[in-house]
């Protein structure tokens, strides 16, 4: 089938950036990052005809896991399909004489480096800043030690299941990382082991979150729907309740 | 070279205890003084680099990643093995040694391997400590379940998504150490060249990925923690990234590899749909705890709905051919059945490729009367959707089409029981060394052994190493940075001076085929022969007619790529090299000239009960081969069979 793409293509840090419009000839069974590696070999099979070159676009596993895909597809952070990110799309979501247009996730905090490519190393600042529990190689106790109960476990895993792709900022109006954020400040505050630094943990992590220039929460709830791993808003409920928490605790 | 194992002796159990006593502590007011380079961030590396800074040491991690969270090993799904024995059904570090090494099928070293079945057990408590939600019992403790071959469960899990959880886990014990400002960071960095001083590894030469900018890094240490080579078959499970280029770099400065012939090809991956395919899925050998692998006996029905082929024309090749492992067998023996269905014309899959359908079915109705659909949902909920997604059809209604792929590589480094290679200073850690899996691995074993040696083997040996080999001072200006760098930057010129017309892709394509054809799930003489005449053939043709565009001084990923599948292409050589030398039958390296009449692979132990080292040479000249003799004085050699 073929498909008209317009892509955003910006040749550094500091360019200026534009959609330029191509069209490619695609099969139902290909993946939407699949056509980008088609329609890169065109243009690099092409120079001439297109001296702006490949496109740049950050990919690395290809099944949804690793969180290094990104595109804001039409408009939606990895695309129209639920719970899928840009690497699983496939192209059956689409028709023959489809246009669609791919731009990089936005946000002052997400800078774009090149085309598709974007800088996320906020996420990993907002994380160094207390997203782990502190304890040294060696100093566990037996594992079975310490039950804990299948739904808390579980509820945990959910908020775990974050793959840092950054689809809930590109998402939000305000950018903001309260959903990344919350997933990690709940998933810790679940289980007993994240007790001890619980209230140091909330306030380190979004001080950083906010002077790294992401937006506050005014309640749309974009994340949550552009979520590839559909983690629930509840986290950002969770991480307001932790905040005020710790708020009380420091005022002891 | 000189291949010393430095394997302690002694009763097999006491030997690590008795190891980490003799090796020699640094004093920990001297630790902050050495500078470690760990290469790669995933569970070999991210553990690894915590750790050290924990212990004390100025650690530097690189990864070409935007983030150390995205390192391949986030993509296992299966679950990791310990021996706890949480389940009272026989488990015991023993047990756990003894099956790893007969997976291996006696091709790894059994001091090794008994000491990652010791601390498989420090791993879960150390992950739990993290944080990472495991999968529970009502009762809160830990839940398990078999694996991939094994007897007891032993396997711990987190859904489909152990490798996530775990990495998850690393990650944070790193940002732990990051935000101690124990750890420097450098993402989107990749090592490019390997530094030796006076034969010592001293630094290694990196690329900044965002600006280009060439770089030098003198350190007292360098633990290469790169990952496997899956990708030199093109399609692979493997991330994209993933590369040898950090190992092969190491290889062409000295440092032995071993085995590179031994590659894992994984039975349950989604087949290929096309000439486009960029990778291919796997999904969890977990699914074959409930799933039955079958091909209509009827070869007129490969196309047919499967939902309505009766009972008995349904061939349950595995279930008829090994009735006491049935669908559990091992990987290496799971794979070749399937391959040999699709040869003799049973395959399923929806298109031909090259006139044969690949593809079997993995049915779960049965699971689903059995069971239910909630509880099937419960256990394999996530890969039924993966695999939806993909292929447009739900494994609830139909059975899934699954094809073996290219997944793990045994091969690696070589490296002593210290992880040290034979080039002093230098370790290696996880897939990229060749230590503990010998010619197949276990499934739940690979997150295993980089958390083992990450966590718990690498803190200590490397001590050793510091206290008792290192050479003192070198800064970045001693002259084999210099030397090195200029190397470096003319390959990078090199490369962006290729002004063909053709992708790099297409090279790469091709010499996957090439691989995947003659040193695939089979190989014989024949075919490693013709590759070897082929692969130099493709190379001449890359650096003739490929395109790489873009300048050195700017993000460039068609020059990274361009690098990395360089490498890939002479690694090639050397794996088919070494398939051509192992004229035997072993784990996942099955020569076709040494099979019994049912199609197992026979072993040769009088001749090749040994690991292959391969020496570089220079670019024009074919490396040489040492030998490792691998001793089994616990395990007794026998044939593996699981019928």
């Amino acid at each position: 089938m073929k498909i008209k793409l317009n892509v955003w293509r910006q040749a550094g840090p500091n360019a200026t950036g534009g959609l330029k419009s191509y069209d490619i000839e695609v099969t139902e069974h290909m993946s939407f990052l699949e056509m980008f590696d088609v329609l890169n070999e065109q243009l690099l099979r092409n120079p001439d005809k297109h001296p702006e070159g490949p496109v740049a676009f950050d990919h690395d596993c290809r099944e949804g896991i690793c969180g290094m895909c990104s595109m804001v597809i039409d408009g939606v952070p990895h695309g129209p399909n639920k719970a899928t990110t840009t690497c699983q799309l496939h192209m059956r979501s689409y028709k023959d004489g489809d246009e669609i247009t791919v731009e990089p996730f936005r946000a002052k905090a997400f800078p774009v480096l090149r085309d598709l490519v974007v800088d996320r190393s906020s996420f990993d600042r907002i994380q160094h800043a207390g997203g782990y529990i502190s304890v040294r190689t060696g100093a566990a106790p037996d594992a079975n030690a310490l039950p804990i109960g299948k739904a808390d476990a579980d509820e945990a895993f959910d908020y775990a299941a974050c793959i840092g792709c950054g689809a809930c900022v590109a998402a939000c109006p305000n950018a903001s990382a309260m959903l990344f954020v919350g997933a990690k400040v709940s998933h810790l505050a679940k289980v007993p082991q994240g007790q001890v630094e619980r209230v140091g943990r909330v306030t380190r992590m979004v001080d950083v979150m906010d002077a790294e220039g992401f937006g506050g929460c005014t309640n749309h709830g974009e994340c949550e729907a552009a979520c590839p791993k559909e983690i629930s808003l509840d986290a950002i409920a969770m991480l307001n309740t932790e905040l005020a928490r710790a708020a009380v605790a420091s005022a002891k | 070279m000189k291949l010393d194992s430095k394997v302690p002796s002694g009763p097999i159990e006491e030997r690590w205890d008795k190891h980490r006593f003799a090796m020699k502590l640094v004093n920990p007011a001297n630790k902050r003084k050495f500078k470690v380079l760990v290469v790669g961030s995933g569970l070999g590396g991210g553990a690894a680099a915590a750790t050290l800074a924990e212990l004390g040491y100025d650690v530097h991690c690189f990864c070409v990643q935007d983030s150390p969270r995205r390192a391949h090993s986030i993509a296992a799904q299966g679950g990791i093995n310990a021996a706890k024995n949480y389940q009272n059904d026989g488990d015991s570090v023993y047990r756990l040694f003894y099956d790893t090494v007969k997976g291996g099928d006696f091709r790894s070293r059994e001091s090794n391997v008994y000491r990652l079945a010791q601390v498989s057990v420090n791993i879960i408590d150390q992950c739990v400590a993290q944080g990472v939600p495991f999968a529970r019992e009502y009762g809160g403790l830990l839940a398990n379940r078999s694996f991939g071959g094994a007897q007891v469960s032993r396997t711990f899990y987190a859904r489909g998504q152990t490798g996530q959880q775990l990495l998850l886990g690393a990650y944070s014990a790193l940002n732990r150490m990051i935000d101690a400002g124990k750890v420097k960071m450098h993402t989107r960095t990749e090592m490019l060249d390997l530094v030796l001083v006076d034969g010592h590894a001293r630094g290694i030469i990196t690329r900044d990925l965002v600006t280009g900018e060439i770089k030098r890094w003198a350190a007292d240490a360098v633990c290469l923690a790169s990952g496997g080579y899956g990708n030199v078959f093109y399609l692979s499970t493997n991330a994209k990234n993933s590369n040898v280029t950090a190992a092969f770099r190491a290889y062409k400065r000295g440092a032995g590899f071993a085995n590179p012939c031994y590659t894992q090809i994984h039975p349950t991956c989604i087949p290929v749909s096309g000439g486009f395919q960029s990778k291919l899925t796997l999904m969890s050998e977990s699914l074959r705890n409930d799933g039955r692998v079958w091909v209509p006996r009827d070869k007129s029905k490969a196309t047919a709905d499967p939902t309505t082929i009766p009972e008995e024309e349904r061939y349950y090749y595995l279930e008829e051919r090994y009735p006491s492992f049935g669908n559990l067998v091992p990987r290496d023996v799971a794979s070749r059945a399937a391959k040999k269905v699709c040869d003799e014309g049973y395959g399923v899959a929806k298109h031909e490729v090259d006139g044969q359908r690949n593809a079997v079915y993995l049915d779960f109705a049965h699971a689903i009367k059995r069971d239910g659909e909630d509880a099937i949902r419960d256990r394999y909920g996530n890969l039924f959707d993966m695999y939806e997604r993909i292929t447009g059809e739900s494994p609830y209604k139909t059975p899934m089409r699954i094809y073996p792929a290219v997944h793990y590589t045994m091969g690696g480094l070589w490296v002593d029981y210290n992880l040290m290679s034979n080039v002093p200073g230098l370790h290696v850690l996880g897939e990229a060394n060749f230590s503990d899996h010998g010619a197949n691995r276990l499934g739940a074993s690979a997150l295993m052994q980089g958390l083992a040696d990450g966590y718990f083997v690498i803190p200590y040996t490397i001590g050793n190493y510091l206290a008792t080999e290192h050479q003192g001072p070198v800064t970045e200006d001693h002259a084999a940075f210099d030397e090195a760098e200029k190397e470096v930057r003319a390959k990078t010129q090199k490369l962006l001076s290729l002004s063909g017309k053709t992708p790099v892709d297409e090279f790469h394509r091709k010499l996957g085929k090439i691989m995947w054809d003659y040193c695939g799930m089979a190989r014989n003489e024949e075919g490693l022969k013709k590759a070897l005449e082929l692969i130099p053939e493709l190379r001449k043709q890359f650096w003739a007619e490929a395109t790489v565009p873009g300048k050195a001084d700017e993000l460039n990923p068609w020059l990274e790529y361009a690098g990395r599948v360089a490498d890939f292409m002479e690694f090639a050589e050397m794996m088919c090299r070494d398939a051509l030398e192992r004229d035997e039958s072993c784990g996942g390296h099955f020569r076709e000239e040494h099979q019994t009449e049912e199609g197992e692979a026979v072993r040769n132990d009088e001749d090749y009960a040994h690991a292959a080292v391969w020496e570089y040479q220079g670019d024009d000249k074919p490396p040489t081969l040492h030998k490792e003799p691998m001793k089994f004085e616990y395990v007794k050699l026998t044939t593996r069979s699981y019928k």
